[in-house]
């Protein structure tokens, strides 16, 4: 088989996975012969999914053993098998990184006859690159659960970020889904990297120059929509992840259903790609806006309202705290504004050191006006001709994605604040 | 309201000194344009020389009152592809050496802050271009055509030098007409009237080929959506991107 035709077979059997970034580690090629890396990640391209580009993304292999449910290279599939021989793939991350069509290589495989064996064909394609062609590049590897920690050793140390996929949030889905994963297996490998990353920064306080595990760190995935877990579920679990595993990253995954199988959504079902993008957002408000999980969902409401994003729906449910003054306001409180961003928030801040704002300003500054003025005031006085009530601060935040919801929907009208808060996910019959 | 403008030799140093003419003459221009974008108008013309001792205090001055970080900043102003950057910087500069360093938080300021959209508008050009330069690798060497908006080569530079510290290669600007040329642990950016770049060979060919059937493969056909692509990756961008144009003849037959 020639290499256009294990490229096509082991690019398309690694497109599920969403990790694509080249983030998370500044490095020079000074340790190396080829090669660097920006912390803030660098896209070389979108492909026409509007998905960025930036790793060379392919399975080692997809030659599986293991039978998952979801996946489309279970083994009980009749799909075409391939395997990259670790030089192969090396050539072809040099050649394409030379032309600066990718910022690294993203490695994931299927189970080659054991995980060890799998593990090992990894890190000798990994050994290649590091230390042969002195590559300096990004390197994203997917740990494999069920190989020896040994292993995992030594390809972390190749690696700048590695990633196990939980891919169902309950132990409950596993089970069901797939049936040679446990949620012990896969939870043991990302105990042992984070830990491993810890002791690597106790190390370097003692050697400047220590080599680095893992230096981008770790992420995970998880699929949306395949089983009835909730939103609530998967956030409280991704917030846990990032508490216990200092993970980086958790990615979200819409299902697209590849299997026939009466335990998965049928054939033609189109992936929740709403939910997918309200869950990123919850997922920015954890990281970067000091929301905890518990604040934007609970219990009850266990589910993202498709009207309105995470962050909007907690304001409308917290009018109490607003309108806050943006020239007085913590930067913790002006981070919970609709229409006013991290970047936005630092920008403020930064301009009022030396001078009031008024509305004007915040215009010019970024700030979404439309969303933010029903909460906010600038020294004391509120946007000049607006009408505040709860019914018109509601409408201003509702979505594009949800106007179109409702315009679609049978009951065409304008949402009543009182409706929304007694049941916020009643509103569509869609 | 002047009735004259400044023109320049159109290099910083020359702006520097139409900065310093105005204060000199206590006049502010009505606009001020490099000598080669000059059309007659109803306004004069006042061409101002450019003067290497006069531009120096000027540097000096801006970096003393107004900071380190300001004088970048104009710099970075300058690089834009602002129509009225000229006269913005003179605009800055004047009010900046009356506030000092403070003026670069002064985001509310209209001069400031179209200055500012201007500098974030050419630095994600430049970061777009670390990943939207495509080389094509010859015997011992590789080059690459871009044709940014903004003069984006000398943000660019430090990455692709560090990236390739072993590889000789070209970056050709086709816009501003400079090219990025780097070999041997040297990097410099020179002016070049015309460039061609020689063709592909088979092995470049091929690859090329790869990459485009891993562009083709990689993405989810039930998530197609070209208008996110198009906002991530506009259009002017594709000219110069391999996996953006037709397949080679190699693949056909």
């Amino acid at each position: 088989m020639d290499v256009f035709e294990k490229l096509k077979i082991l690019s398309a059997a690694a497109k599920y996975d969403v990790a694509c970034t080249s983030s998370g580690v500044d490095k020079s090629s000074a340790g190396g012969s080829i090669g660097n890396a920006a912390s803030c990640g660098i896209c070389h391209s979108f492909s026409a999914d509007g998905r960025c580009i930036s790793l060379l993304k392919v399975l080692m292999s997809n030659a599986c053993i293991y039978n998952c449910a979801y996946c489309l290279n279970k083994v009980t599939n009749d799909v075409p098998r391939a395997t990259f021989t670790p030089r192969e793939l090396a050539e072809l991350t040099m050649n394409f990184y030379r032309r600066n069509y990718i910022e690294g290589l993203f490695l994931s495989s299927g189970i080659v006859k054991s995980p060890d064996y799998t593990c090992e064909r990894m890190i000798e394609t990994l050994k290649i690159l590091r230390h042969e062609y002195g590559f300096n590049g990004y390197i994203h590897c997917k740990a494999i659960p069920g190989a020896d920690s040994a292993l995992l050793d030594v390809l972390g140390m190749l690696a700048d970020r590695m990633s196990v996929n939980i891919e169902l949030p309950t132990q409950k889905s596993l089970t069901m889904l797939a049936p040679n994963k446990s949620k012990e297996a896969i939870l043991k490998p990302m105990g042992l990297i984070s830990h491993k990353i810890n002791e690597n920064c106790t190390d370097l306080v003692k050697y400047k120059h220590a080599p680095k595990f893992a230096p981008a760190g770790q992420s995970t995935q998880i699929i949306v929509g395949a089983t009835d877990d909730s939103d609530y579920t998967i956030l409280n679990l991704s917030a846990a992840l990032y508490k216990k595993y200092s993970l980086k990253r958790v990615f979200y995954s819409a299902y697209i259903p590849i299997n026939s199988n009466p335990l998965l959504p049928a054939l033609n079902t189109k992936p929740p790609l709403l939910r997918e993008h309200r869950l990123y957002q919850a997922d920015w408000l954890l990281r970067y806006y000091g929301f905890e999980a518990n604040e934007l969902l609970d219990e009850k409401n266990p589910n993202f309202n498709p009207l309105i994003d995470p962050k909007c729906n907690w304001a409308i449910n917290h009018l109490d705290i607003f309108p806050v003054d943006v020239n007085t306001v913590s930067r913790e409180l002006l981070l919970r504004v609709p229409g006013i961003g991290v970047r936005s928030a630092n920008r403020i801040i930064q301009a009022r050191r030396v001078g009031k704002l008024d509305f004007a300003g915040l215009k010019k500054i970024g700030v979404v006006l439309k969303r933010a003025q029903y909460f906010i005031t600038c020294d004391g006085k509120i946007a000049e001709g607006l009408k505040i009530t709860p019914d018109n601060a509601l409408n201003a935040l509702i979505s594009d994605s949800g106007k179109k919801l409702i315009e679609d929907s049978s009951e065409c009208r304008q949402l009543s604040f009182f409706d929304y808060i007694s049941a916020p996910n009643k509103l569509l019959t869609v | 309201m002047s009735d004259f403008i400044y023109t320049y030799d159109g290099s910083f140093d020359g702006l520097l000194c139409c900065i310093f003419r105005s204060y000199e003459k206590k006049e502010i221009p009505e606009n001020i344009m490099p000598e080669f974008d000059f059309e007659p108008t109803f306004f004069v013309p006042v061409f101002v020389e450019t003067d290497k001792q006069k531009a120096q205090r000027v540097r000096d001055g801006i970096k003393r009152v107004m900071g380190k970080r300001a004088y970048m900043f104009a710099l970075k102003g300058f690089y834009t592809c602002h129509p009225e950057k000229d006269m913005l910087i003179l605009k800055f500069v004047r009010l900046g050496m009356k506030t000092g360093p403070e003026i670069t938080s002064m985001l509310a300021n209209d001069t400031v802050n179209t200055l500012f959209k201007a500098v974030r508008a050419r630095s994600s050009e430049s970061h777009n271009y670390k990943g939207f330069v495509r080389f094509s690798v010859y015997d011992d060497y590789m080059v690459s055509v871009i044709e940014p908006k903004n003069y984006v080569l000398p943000e660019i530079a430090r990455h692709f030098c560090d990236r390739y510290p072993n590889e000789t290669f070209l970056i050709y600007d086709k816009t501003h007409k400079a090219a990025l040329v780097y070999g041997e642990g040297r990097c410099s950016i020179v002016e070049v009237e015309d460039f061609q770049a020689p063709g592909a060979d088979v092995d470049e060919l091929m690859f090329r080929d790869l990459w485009k059937t891993f562009y083709k493969t990689i993405s989810i056909d039930e998530r197609e959506n070209p208008k996110c692509r198009m906002t991530h990756m506009p259009k002017r961008y594709w000219a110069h991107m391999t996996e953006m144009e037709p397949e080679s003849p190699l693949l056909e037959g």
